[in-house]
């Protein structure tokens, strides 16, 4: 694609010097998309959205929060009562990552059931995979900033976690710590951390695009564009079709902020951290449940792996997996449309998650929805067990097995023949 | 490597010297930015006004028998129980081979009458609840965490659920018949 020709002296004068408009252009104006995404390709550019807010909420809250163990939590309540709009503000920022959860969730699911993992988009899956990372990491240090009863103990029972580690283990929590409990020198560097992961974030999200424009954007069909009848520059078809989404989700977003800014949060949290209290049933926010259920559903030892030790590891590794799909995947059709067997199990996964996340929020002795004898422990490990077996055991043997149907020679071929349907 | 190269006696010395100097200065290199990062992940462990607070001093006095306190220390609680004759006796007459973790009651104690733990449970650092008059002990007596269910005995051992050791004892001296310093 050649270069644009420029007839603005000024922005011709710029961009024979540093070619960061025609960059735009190319990214942002003429980028040839698909014509035929549908609204589940709206969840990247949400995000992209998402992450700008938090920053910018981010950075107001910071001009009026200290972070100190004797002012954090009173600091956080000045700027709920006296700071000018400090209440929106702040319950944009804590709602804000709950709906980044929500989108980039939506956004991997996306990914799964298309097939978006698959080659050439490795690098690309891989990098969102760092930014679920990421993104995880600054929301529990987040988390602990407003210091109540649920930030401390949040922060002391997934600091533990790494004590499951054989002789590293005590040492690095204290060095993580800074002292021998988590202290006032774990919350200065949460808060350090907090403010700098955002900008790691915001990296790894232009290499996310870039890769992505390297690779070209999926599609519901899977198959690449292959002529320039497949494509439409990305301005304004989409600009436009992701700013209606945005207003969409906007809605949503308000109905939180402004009508259930706590919904979404635990009630503990507005009693100040208090080192000598447990409160009697500690939960994770709710974008961390299903892996909380994952850590906590192994409670037994295997080949002398300590419980705690190997419940850290199917937590991690529940995510590290997906590094690996690409491979596990050995079907040769991206999109589940055209799967009629995998489709059903990538339906079985979601709820699977569903579950675990249920199953996250109550305590291992309940029943299971209230039902006799079904304790949630059981359940959880039941639906770890689906977690796990769905990437390494469904993915590789239903790729191989399964009669998929057959595809559209193009995307143009595949939206005419759905028009003539309609 | 071409075989042009490999024939040729006067390249091949310049090219082994050229590899070898490229190897030594990343290694030195490297070497140098670990030297550099150690003052930031040492600045990260628990400083000299921190570790200066490692020591408390606390008096048994008002402690009646059958009752127990916390105190911090280091900024988690300690445990210290003025055991009762009834709780001494249960701890000492556990069978070694029904404990998670094997210890005896004496190896955890210095005076039989005053039991000192942390009050961290080992498995995610929760307060195990037992200490103030009224809360539940738990089915071996001595502690129990709510967070995930273990129960520790009057020795402050682990006797059943998730957790897999039993409550630290510190480091702790006796300064007169009714003041401890711990740490």
């Amino acid at each position: 694609m050649s270069a644009p020709q420029w007839n603005n002296k000024v922005v011709k004068w710029v961009d024979d010097r540093l070619p960061v408009i025609s960059m735009l252009h190319h990214s942002a104006y003429e980028y040839p998309t698909p014509k035929n995404l549908s609204y589940m390709w709206n969840f990247g550019s949400l995000a992209g959205f998402v992450l700008v807010t938090m920053i910018l909420t981010g950075i107001f809250l910071v001009m009026n929060y200290t972070p100190h163990t004797d002012m954090a939590f009173e600091s956080v309540e000045r700027i709920m009562r006296d700071v000018n709009y400090g209440w929106l503000i702040r319950y944009i920022h804590m709602n804000g990552a709950s709906m980044f959860f929500i989108v980039v969730f939506i956004h991997i699911f996306r990914g799964l059931y298309y097939g978006s993992y698959k080659a050439p988009r490795e690098m690309l899956w891989w990098i969102g995979i760092l930014i679920l990372l990421a993104m995880m990491a600054t929301a529990f240090m987040g988390y602990v900033l407003p210091w109540g009863q649920m930030s401390f103990w949040g922060a002391t029972v997934i600091t533990n976690l790494f004590s499951a580690f054989p002789i590293i283990g005590d040492p690095l929590v204290t060095w993580l710590w800074g002292g021998f409990s988590v202290d006032n020198p774990t919350l200065n560097r949460f808060f350090s951390l907090h403010y700098l992961m955002p900008f790691v974030i915001l990296g790894l999200v232009v290499l996310h695009v870039w890769a992505l424009h390297t690779v070209r954007s999926n599609n519901p069909t899977g198959v690449e564009i292959k002529t320039p009848a497949d494509a439409i520059p990305f301005h304004p078809y989409y600009t436009i079709k992701d700013l209606y989404g945005m207003g969409v989700f906007l809605i949503f977003f308000s109905v939180f902020v402004f009508f259930a800014p706590d919904f979404l949060g635990h009630p503990d949290n507005y009693i100040p951290a208090n080192p000598l209290v447990t409160p009697p049933h500690i939960v994770p926010e709710w974008y961390f449940l299903p892996f909380y259920a994952i850590l906590r559903s192994i409670d037994f030892t295997i080949f002398g792996i300590p419980a705690k030790l190997l419940g850290v590891l199917a937590m991690f590794a529940s995510i590290v997996i997906l590094f690996v799909i690409p491979w596990l995947d050995t079907s040769k059709v991206r999109s589940s449309k055209f799967r009629p067997v995998y489709k059903w199990f990538f339906w079985l996964f979601v709820i699977d998650t569903f579950i675990l996340g249920y199953c996250g929020a109550k305590a291992p002795d309940d029943y299971f929805l209230g039902i006799p004898g079904l304790k949630v422990i059981v359940m959880g490990q039941l639906s770890t067990l689906y977690y796990f077996a769905h990437f390494l055991v469904v993915m590789p043997l239903v790729g191989k097995m399964e009669r998929t149907k057959p595809l559209p020679a193009s995307i143009s071929e595949s939206v005419l023949k759905e028009g003539a349907n309609a | 490597m071409s075989q042009t190269v490999h024939s040729s006696g006067e390249h091949q010395p310049d090219e082994n010297r050229r590899d070898f100097l490229t190897l030594a200065t990343t290694a030195v290199g490297a070497v140098g930015v670990g030297c550099a990062l150690l003052p930031f992940v040492d600045s990260m462990n628990p400083s000299k006004d921190v570790l200066a607070l490692a020591s408390v001093e606390v008096n048994l006095a008002n402690i009646p028998v059958g009752q127990a306190i916390k105190v911090m220390w280091r900024g988690k609680p300690v445990f210290i129980r003025h055991r009762t004759e009834r709780e001494i006796n249960e701890a000492e007459d556990v069978a070694l081979n029904e404990l998670v973790d094997p210890q005896t009651d004496d190896a955890r104690v210095e005076k039989k009458e005053w039991l000192v733990v942390v009050g961290v449970c080992t498995h995610l650092g929760c307060i195990p609840m037992g200490t103030a008059t009224g809360e539940t002990r738990g089915d071996y007596d001595g502690w129990y965490c709510p967070c995930h269910g273990s129960h520790y005995d009057t020795s402050g051992r682990i006797r059943r659920g998730p957790a897999p050791l039993n409550l630290v004892v510190p480091e702790y001296e006796f300064l007169t018949d009714t003041s401890v310093r711990i740490g």
